[in-house]
């Protein structure tokens, strides 16, 4: 009988024993601690040397390297509150922009996560012709890659879009003004980021929707439940692991995101999130490297903390979406 | 000070959107339900279902088709001029350069990362305290790629080699006795090279975290048996240990890919495509929204849709597999 690998994929804590003690035991060599060890100093270095770069006076850090900081050290916090605030070298402050990350990112994490999980029970429970074919649909739909939606999408928002004479979706510019409905608003950056996850989104809720059993399901149909009493009294707590992790995979995605922001936010500090700031002044003062770095590690730690602190859910939406769980 | 304020504000706001929209959800819900009968799963089918396939429509289908019409247009689209912008994609001078590049970033990124991740995994699974070295490899899967090409910005930092040196990458060589480092960016074809560590960096700890998972899942009564047969070492890793992983390392490799070849943010920050680097992705959005070509930005987006297809169908293909076998 032959066991494929992702199909019995666990959750890889608590940590299971799979190869016998003694073999492990056998195999752990120094060398191959040693190699691990030195593997992770190559990866952590580069950021370190972000951290370090960031709390330099301007001087030393664009005239000798991050690593002279420990033969002749000195520490200022005066970088940080020139990008924080803005200052002598860069006009504006990166704060504004701070919280624009938020508030895209939050309701952008929230939205595809909620919608998703209902057509994720939808597809799973309710039975409806074509419920397959519009799962593989969903599914086929990750290939569609974002630059594909840009352009049509912006054209959308901006001027609505009929199809001959019948409108399908409204002009929401008022008539004679060019203002219009949603500029200078988060509003199409929520949306975008919606449509964009579901796809995903939707593939993972439903692998988990399909694993609740049968039994507990024909229960509670039995009962006479209606599927909204029973999405929201027995589904939702049973996936709330699974939507939680989904929903911190998708801030980070969204906190991260550059493309999106460029093509819907339109760069001001009404709306554009800390990214695209990291790349305009990346671009504008890329000689500050006390500035551009005291910037990142702003833009950096929000993930970060989230990453470190949320670990094993990150792991649990990542594997969730890569293996078959 | 007022910042804060304003920004707390924004947040609030935010935070309001959520809730109305949730509201609303649960007022839909609690009226739906008072339906009976038959008109019940219908019902259910069309609010459970109905958000995401009116938002799919609108945010990814339409779009794609438009895309997709609007590649056969001029670049004000308003003339339908056939194949001529992908006759341009392929065949402008000059364009090779990108088209190149993408398939070597699709090649060299994913299979390193993936090999990369692959070896952390199994060395990983002979250690008994793994925990914070996992966590610092896998660290930069949470940074963005802007601010991941600040870091590496850091790394291949150019200094005149008669001044102290600031790139990490630059002294590290010096030091190693090479009196003269090139101006890494620069230097082709290489810069491509030193953009694609950027990406491997970021993807080496997304398939070690993958892989690990795959490689403890390996059930401990095969490598036992495995072992009384006398395989041990490569031939344990070959024989059982990639066979019993060989989906996750597919899904993984095929995963990479598809991020690599929407590989944007990387090249616009490095590089913004300058001094050989240029690849599809950033192609495209100088097209459509630098130079204002629908229709080269349009063919350049189907162009990126046309290979990231068979990668899906695979996909789907071993889903579909899977799903039979249960």
């Amino acid at each position: 009988m032959s066991v494929e690998a992702h199909e019995v994929i666990p959750i890889p804590t608590p940590r299971e024993e799979s190869i016998p003690e003694a073999a492990r035991r056998k195999l752990s060599s120094p060398w191959a601690s040693g190699l691990v060890v030195l593997i992770t100093i190559l990866w952590t270095i580069p950021t370190f040397g972000l951290l370090i770069t960031s709390i330099r006076p301007p001087a030393d850090a664009t005239s000798s390297g991050w690593w002279t900081f420990f033969t002749n050290p000195s520490v200022t916090m005066s970088n940080y509150s020139e990008v924080l605030t803005g200052g002598t070298t860069i006009p504006g402050g990166i704060t504004p922009y701070f919280f624009n990350s938020f508030a895209i990112a939050i309701p952008a994490a929230i939205f595809p996560v909620v919608i998703a999980c209902m057509a994720a029970y939808a597809l799973a429970w309710i039975p409806f012709k074509f419920s397959t074919a519009i799962f593989f649909t969903i599914f086929a739909l990750q290939v569609i890659p974002l630059q594909m939606s840009l352009l049509p999408l912006l054209q959308m928002f901006n001027k609505g879009w009929s199809l001959g004479p019948i409108p399908i979706f409204p002009d929401l510019n008022k008539p004679g003004s060019a203002q219009s409905l949603f500029q200078g608003t988060y509003v199409p950056l929520w949306v975008a980021h919606t449509m964009f996850a579901l796809p995903r989104a939707v593939f993972r809720l439903h692998n988990l929707m399909d694993s609740l059993t049968r039994e507990l399901m024909e229960a509670a149909r039995v009962d006479g439940e209606s599927h909204f009493i029973i999405f929201r009294k027995l589904v939702l707590p049973l996936a709330l692991p699974a939507i939680a992790s989904f929903a911190i995979f998708q801030f980070l995605w969204v906190w991260n995101d550059l493309l999106v922001a460029l093509t819907f936010a339109g760069g001001t500090p009404d709306v554009a999130p800390i990214t695209q700031y990291l790349a305009s002044i990346k671009g504008s003062y890329g000689s500050q490297l006390q500035l551009v770095t005291a910037g990142a590690f702003i833009a950096i730690i929000v993930p970060l903390i989230v990453f470190f602190s949320l670990q094993r859910f990150f792991v649990r939406g990542l594997l969730a979406g890569s293996v078959k769980g | 000070m007022n910042e804060l304020v304003d920004g707390l504000e924004k947040v609030g706001t935010a935070l309001a959107a959520v809730a109305i929209v949730l509201g609303i959800l649960l007022i839909v819900f609690f009226l739906a339900a008072r339906a009976k009968g038959k008109a019940q799963g219908f019902l259910a089918g069309v609010v459970f279902l109905g958000p995401a396939v009116v938002l799919l429509l609108y945010g990814l289908i339409v779009p794609a088709v438009r895309t997709t019409a609007g590649s056969f247009q001029n670049a004000e689209g308003t003339k339908f001029v056939g194949l001529a912008n992908y006759g341009w994609i392929f065949t402008a001078p000059g364009n090779s350069t990108f088209l190149i590049n993408t398939v070597l970033w699709i090649v060299i990124a994913p299979v390193l990362s993936t090999a990369l991740g692959l070896t952390l995994a199994l060395l990983l699974d002979r250690m008994r305290r793994e925990s914070i070295s996992k966590s610092l490899i896998f660290m930069p899967m949470a940074i963005s790629f802007v601010g991941a090409g600040i870091i590496w910005g850091l790394v291949y930092e150019y200094r005149d080699p008669s001044q102290p040196q600031v790139g990490l990458l630059s002294q590290v060589v010096m030091w190693l006795g090479v009196s003269d480092p090139p101006n890494w960016l620069l230097w082709q074809p290489f810069n491509n090279l030193f953009l694609m560590v950027i990406m491997i960096w970021i993807q080496t700890g997304f398939a070690m975290v993958v892989l690990s998972a795959a490689i403890k899942a390996i059930s401990s009564d095969v490598v036992e048996a495995a072992e009384l047969d006398g395989a041990t070492g490569w031939r344990l890793f070959s024989r059982v240990t990639i066979p019993m992983i060989r989906g996750t390392l597919i899904v993984v490799l095929t995963t990479i890919i598809i991020a690599v070849l929407k590989v944007f943010d990387i090249v616009r920050t490095m590089t913004n495509g300058n001094f050989g680097t240029q690849v599809v992705a950033n192609e495209m959005y100088a097209q459509a929204f630098v130079q204002f070509d629908v229709g080269r930005g349009s063919a350049l987006a189907v162009v990126l849709f046309l290979a990231v297809v068979p990668l899906i169908i695979y996909n789907v293909v071993q889903l579909r597999k899977e799903r039979s076998v249960r």
